[in-house]
């Protein structure tokens, strides 16, 4: 086994978990279990920056995104469900027409990503990207790097005050 | 004779280069395999978005729109061999989570007002 078939066995493994999770997560029927499903689909994105060499993006996504967004998420759907089960689905005609412009969306992609790039080749970075990152965010990034914290705070705030009770 | 054999080494020749990067296109995992992984998840957001009638669905469906966009930013900037899109992808990924607080407090606020986060109840009631 080279190197190279390993990456492809990773690969292709790692797709194969993406789109069975990622069905779950757009056509079931419980909200909940899409939210179960999106956490194998944040997961193989993360999965796919670990292929890539982004060691900390991996590892941010898994921070982030599964320990983040997806609680949030959950507490979100157990605060909002009388009923723990929603149905979340539109009617069949809807879901119809909306899966064909996804396909047609999907495949209009593919082309123009086939023409484009086809052939084009990209190595894994073999270096640790932390500390390069870490220069970029602290060196010609500073800015937008304080002003997203400051947009951070700025969105907890409001979002800690839409949800307050109001005392009448 | 002899051009025969040339042209038949020829032809056997290009055969065997043929399947040799037919083989490679599998096995070889270029740029164009992420970005298509990347535009299968754009995809599904967008019918996600499209199709929920909850609201939080409609979230999850924007937070698998932030993921292709932040696949694609990475592969893009190991192809380039530069370290300024995986930057990008923090800054994506910092302003999901704002979204994600934000649309939260916003569908919590819905629930407590209308009593339902499907948004084509929500629609109908607001007039």
């Amino acid at each position: 086994m080279t190197p190279q078939t390993i990456q492809a066995v990773v690969f292709y493994a790692l797709a194969a978990i993406l789109v069975f999770s990622c069905f779950i997560v757009v056509f079931s029927h419980s909200i909940v279990h899409s939210c179960f499903a999106l956490f194998f689909t944040l997961l193989a994105v993360a999965g796919f920056y670990a292929l890539l060499g982004a060691d900390f993006l991996a590892v941010t996504q898994v921070v982030v995104y599964v320990g983040g967004i997806l609680v949030l998420l959950l507490f979100g759907i157990l605060l909002t469900s009388r009923t723990p089960l929603i149905l979340g689905l539109a009617s069949r005609r809807t879901y119809l027409f909306a899966t064909m412009a996804g396909a047609v969306v999907f495949a209009i992609l593919v082309v123009v990503i086939h023409g484009a790039w086809s052939g084009a080749s990209v190595e894994p970075g073999s270096q640790p990207t932390i500390e390069s990152l870490g220069e970029l965010l602290l060196g010609r990034y500073l800015f937008p790097f304080e002003f997203s914290s400051l947009t951070l705070l700025a969105a907890l705030i409001g979002a800690a005050y839409l949800v307050r009770r109001s005392d009448r | 004779m002899g051009l025969l054999t040339w042209s038949d080494g020829a032809i056997g020749r290009q055969v065997a280069n043929l399947s040799y990067v037919e083989n490679d296109i599998m096995l070889q995992i270029g740029l164009t395999h992420y970005l298509i992984v990347g535009a299968f998840l754009f995809a599904m957001g967008v019918i996600a978005c499209v199709a929920r009638r909850n609201a939080i669905g409609i979230l999850i469906g924007i937070e698998l729109i932030l993921n292709a966009a932040n696949l694609n930013l990475v592969a893009f900037s190991l192809y380039v061999k530069n370290l300024d899109g995986q930057v990008f992808a923090v800054f994506v990924i910092i302003l999901a989570a704002c979204e994600a607080a934000v649309a939260l407090a916003i569908i919590i606020n819905l629930f407590h007002g209308y009593g339902t986060i499907e948004v084509d109840y929500a629609a109908q009631m607001k007039e």
